[in-house]
């Protein structure tokens, strides 16, 4: 290594020229070693006042005023104040650049550390991963946040920011329910959305002629009425993506509350393969800023004691309480994530007979960086864990799978445990777990009565007999039906299509006019 | 691979501002309705603090499609004894755990913390100083100079020097005035010159010259600009407010406090409306003194009482420190509602001639005992002396108190933002 053996800093203080050496460091370790392949960086420097404004705009550097962001900031903030709450030490956007917020507070190993974890680990699963390449379009992302910000405020001013304010609690009520799950359709591109919102409106502008709407209405012809079918697949039904279905067919909505549809709805696409990747992208960020840290404190460009302050906050950061400790609240991402790449770095370079029974294709293999940047490129949560968790692993985190009936009254079952028999379904059932497909409930907008009053019917299939919650979805349909304007039926069936519940919703008058 | 540090640290900071400020506007009734309940029950030096605040999260919640109940699967890490097989009791029905309980479902209040401001705003919102602008415009305002551009004339003093020197320069440059160092080439250029033809020629120009410098000249008359000001009326920025009691042995403990409390919430108002408040109490047995602070609320006095005597004690007030051209003035009197009745004549006629005329507000508070319904007992002396005062139409507002919680909504209702044709009754 060239310049191995210098210290990068001393003490705790850092400056811009440190933050370089620091940077500079760590991509020397990252090309070199790891392999990794990053966007270019941008590095932040912040505020712990700024920190609360990024967290409570999800993390974006801009993004549109709606009171909900408003009210997350003041939750934050208490919570902040008294103390209940810590900061992150950084917040990474997916984004090219990629820009990583750092507080000014952290110490020179601490940015270390951070630049390590979200400027390389991060950003080299935001620009690998399948799933962000299919649904993400970094380099489009600021200026689109651009565009929303700005025409959202636009709309308020032409509209009264009442009526836009209407709009997006609606749209916001059902962004879980506003992604397309499934590509097939080209991938978005978030500079051509910009430009064609543009010219919509120019066009509208170019062709609107006062003049149609004194025009007398033409008759028009009683059609025979269509087959169902032919309707369902013109309205390209069953459709999972209520959003992407209101903003394209919902009848009385304004153009602009359309474009508001589409900007909410384009968020929770970019947004999307975030919460899928949880365990990885935290798993690879934690094991990528750990080599680097070990490799930067084994050239001595980092004192002892630097390395032990990174080991605390490391080990801090990975630590995964048990299920009876009073501080558990599900998996920490990072301690699964980073246990499961360390171990995949096991099996690659030191298996035992049975890794290479569980894993052939991988033990004993010997390019650790190469598999495992092959794994984060080409798996999501769920994939990854039902392919890549180890009966050691299992044996480590000792994990057992409890199965709660409450037709069985003798009390939640033990299902499996750590041994020979238990593996594979504790794994299976793990996996489970981060399948988005069963993380959200699966409701689909199935048909619309366009010969009679124009109900919307949406059906929600359970699994594993869990319903709706009545208030909220009441609610949420409340908004639904706002947006729609006419009634929307929801109806809850099980998997043999029994019906267990039916919901009607109006929609209220004000909502209607306003259309 | 080039590497960007941006510092933003000084950006301007508080970028959620707006979306705070959409949230407060958005939970306004609800948020008004915690500021007043914590309010109630603060001690009135804090009103001003900002403070937490809890509200409930009905309206303001983020509904979502969730679900529950049903078969449960779940995958946790640290098994001590179990085996498969086992079985565990369920968890008591509220303490159940697993996945976690989605926004909007357990917490059914939410906390946050308001500032000074914000606090201040929501607890007098809606309510506005009485008459201000109808009674005393010329007197509520005063002049000020404020700088209003630049004019051809003006006293020297007012000579605006870069603005003349550039007109100059334009005015020099635009008539093609030469240049001293184009003048000494030329003087140069003939010291050198021996050739006698060429010599006159020079000469000629030379001439030419210098009679085109002393035709313009380097600053004219016409350059000369002057800083003009102009007078502007200022409101005036300050106000005094008067506090005046009776302190004699009918008034108690109680009633003090409930008076202490009216006036903390007008200190308050009139501190957001003005930069700069004073305050002077008065109290008052059958004599007048001006206390501090302290001594206005616990001081010990006892006698008679003569409310006329704390009137003329204002008046004279009024007249040595505080100016009614230069200051905003209010008053407010509370009292248990006892006078010596010899004393009414004297007492309206100082209030209709000296005191009304000068004040923006006056206010009279009748205390009375908290078990003790004043409504119920006939009007006291003072009480109906001012009653026929405010029939014959002089600017009086009164309210009887006899209840903590009935402060505010008291305060409330006297400054209520009304439409222009309403009296304060």
């Amino acid at each position: 290594m060239s310049s191995s053996g210098e210290r990068l800093f001393e003490g705790a203080d850092w400056d811009f020229q440190i933050l370089q050496r620091i940077h500079d460091a760590c991509e020397e370790i990252a090309h070199k070693e790891l392999g990794l392949d990053v966007y270019p960086n941008q590095i932040e420097v912040i505020t712990a006042e700024q920190m609360l404004d990024a967290y409570s705009s999800v993390g974006m550097p801009l993004f549109y005023k709606h009171w909900s962001f408003g009210k997350q900031f003041a939750f934050q903030e208490a919570s902040y104040r008294k103390g209940l709450m810590g900061l992150a030490y950084e917040i990474v956007i997916n984004s090219s650049p990629c820009i990583s917020y750092l507080m000014e507070e952290n110490t020179a190993t601490m940015q270390t550390l951070v630049i390590a974890h979200a400027a390389f680990g991060h950003n080299h699963f935001f620009k690998n991963n399948y799933l962000f390449k299919q649904w993400t379009d970094a380099d489009g992302i600021l200026d689109y946040l651009e565009f929303a910000k700005g025409y959202i405020a636009a709309c308020e001013d032409r509209h009264g920011s009442e009526a836009v304010e209407r709009t997006l609690d609606a749209a916001h009520a059902l962004m879980s329910h506003g992604v397309d799950r499934y590509p097939g359709k080209k991938m978005l591109d978030l500079r051509d959305e910009e430009k064609r919102a543009g010219q919509r409106r120019q066009h509208e502008e170019s062709v609107f002629n006062d003049l149609w709407r004194t025009v007398p209405n033409v008759k028009t012809k009683t059609k025979a009425s269509l087959t169902a079918e032919r309707r369902r697949a013109l309205l390209g039904l069953p459709q999972e993506n209520i959003l992407y279905f209101l903003e394209k067919t919902a009848p009385r909505l304004a153009p602009w509350q359309r474009e508001l549809i589409r900007i909410v709805r384009h968020i929770a696409q970019y947004f999307y393969p975030q919460g899928q990747t949880k365990v990885m992208n935290e798993g690879t960020a934690t094991y990528v800023h750990y080599r680097i840290m070990n490799r930067l404190h084994q050239q001595g460009r980092i004192t002892d004691g630097n390395f032990l302050e990174f080991l605390q906050s490391h080990t801090n950061v990975v630590f995964q309480p048990e299920f009876d400790d009073r501080r558990f609240s599900g998996f920490n991402p990072y301690a699964l994530g980073f246990a499961m790449m360390q171990d995949i770095e096991r099996i690659v370079s030191a298996p035992e007979d049975e890794d290479r029974e569980w894993f052939p294709d991988i033990a004993g293999k010997g390019d650790v960086e190469g598999v495992l940047r092959e794994i984060w490129a080409n798996y999501r949560d769920e994939s990854f864990i039902s392919q890549f968790l180890s009966p050691a692993l299992i044996r480590r985190f000792r994990l057992f799978h409890l199965h709660d009936d409450p037709a069985d009254s003798a009390g939640i079952r033990v299902d499996a445990i750590h041994d020979e028999r238990g593996y594979r379904r504790v794994r299976r059932e793990l996996a489970r777990q981060y399948d988005v497909g069963f993380v959200d409930a699966n409701i689909e907008v199935i048909d619309v009565d366009l010969d009679g009053d124009r109900r919307l019917m949406l059906r929600h299939t359970t699994v594993k007999d869990a319903q709706l919650n009545e208030t909220d979805t009441r609610r949420v349909l409340q908004h639904l039906a706002d947006l729609w304007s006419y009634d929307v039926v929801l109806t809850e069936v099980d998997g043999s299509d029994k019906v267990l519940k039916e919901y009607v919703v109006s929609p209220r008058v004000a909502a209607a006019a306003a259309a | 691979m080039v590497m960007h540090i941006v510092d933003r640290r000084l950006n301007p900071g508080s970028k959620s501002l707006e979306n705070r400020q959409r949230f407060l506007r958005r939970a306004k009734a609800l948020v008004q309705g915690a500021v007043k309940k914590s309010s109630q029950d603060r001690d009135i030096k804090d009103v001003l603090e900002g403070g937490e605040v809890t509200i409930p999260l009905d309206g303001m919640d983020e509904p979502r499609f969730r679900r529950e109940g049903g078969t449960r699967d779940m995958v946790l890490p640290g098994n001590k004894k179990f085996v498969e097989g086992d079985y565990l009791p369920r968890p008591s029905q509220s303490g159940g755990k697993g996945s976690g309980a989605g926004e909007g479902d357990s917490e059914d209040a939410f906390r946050f913390v308001l500032s000074r401001d914000e606090f201040v705003d929501l607890f007098l919102d809606d309510l506005e100083l009485p008459d201000l602008a109808k009674r005393k415009l010329a007197e509520t305002e005063s002049e000020g100079i404020q700088r209003a551009g630049y004019s051809t004339s003006g006293s020297p003093a007012n000579i605006s020097i870069s603005r003349t020197v550039s007109r100059a320069l334009a005015r020099r440059v635009a008539l093609r005035r030469p240049r001293k160092d184009e003048i000494e080439a030329l003087e140069a250029e003939i010291a050198e010159c021996d050739d006698a033809a060429r010599r006159r020629e020079l000469m000629a120009q030379l001439e030419a010259l210098v009679a085109k410098v002393k035709r313009i000249p380097y600053i004219d008359p016409i350059d000369i600009r002057y800083r003009r000001f102009e007078t502007v009326p200022k409101p005036v920025a300050q106000a005094v407010m008067f506090c005046l009691m009776d302190v004699s042995g009918s008034m108690s403990e109680h009633m003090k406090d409930l008076a202490k409390r009216f006036y903390m919430l007008l200190y308050v108002f009139l501190k957001r409306r003005y930069k700069h408040v004073e305050i002077v109490f008065i109290r008052h047995t059958d004599r007048a003194e001006e206390v501090d602070e302290d001594t206005f609320f616990h001081g010990p006095a006892s006698g008679g009482t003569l409310v006329s005597s704390a009137l003329v004690a204002m008046n004279e007030i009024v007249r040595t420190r505080f100016r009614p051209a230069d200051w905003n003035i209010y008053a407010a009197q509370a009292s248990d509602g006892d006078n010596m009745t010899s004393d009414s004549g004297l007492t309206g006629q100082l209030l209709t001639t000296n005191i009304l005329p000068v004040c923006q507000f006056f206010a009279y508070l009748e205390v009375g005992e908290a078990a003790n319904y004043t409504f119920d007992m006939p009007d006291s002396s003072l009480w109906t002396l001012y009653e026929r005062l405010r029939n014959e139409g002089a600017p009086l507002s009164m309210r009887k108190v006899s209840e903590r919680g009935e402060i505010f909504p008291v305060f409330q209702d006297l400054f209520k933002r009304r439409s222009q044709q309403e009296r304060v009754p």
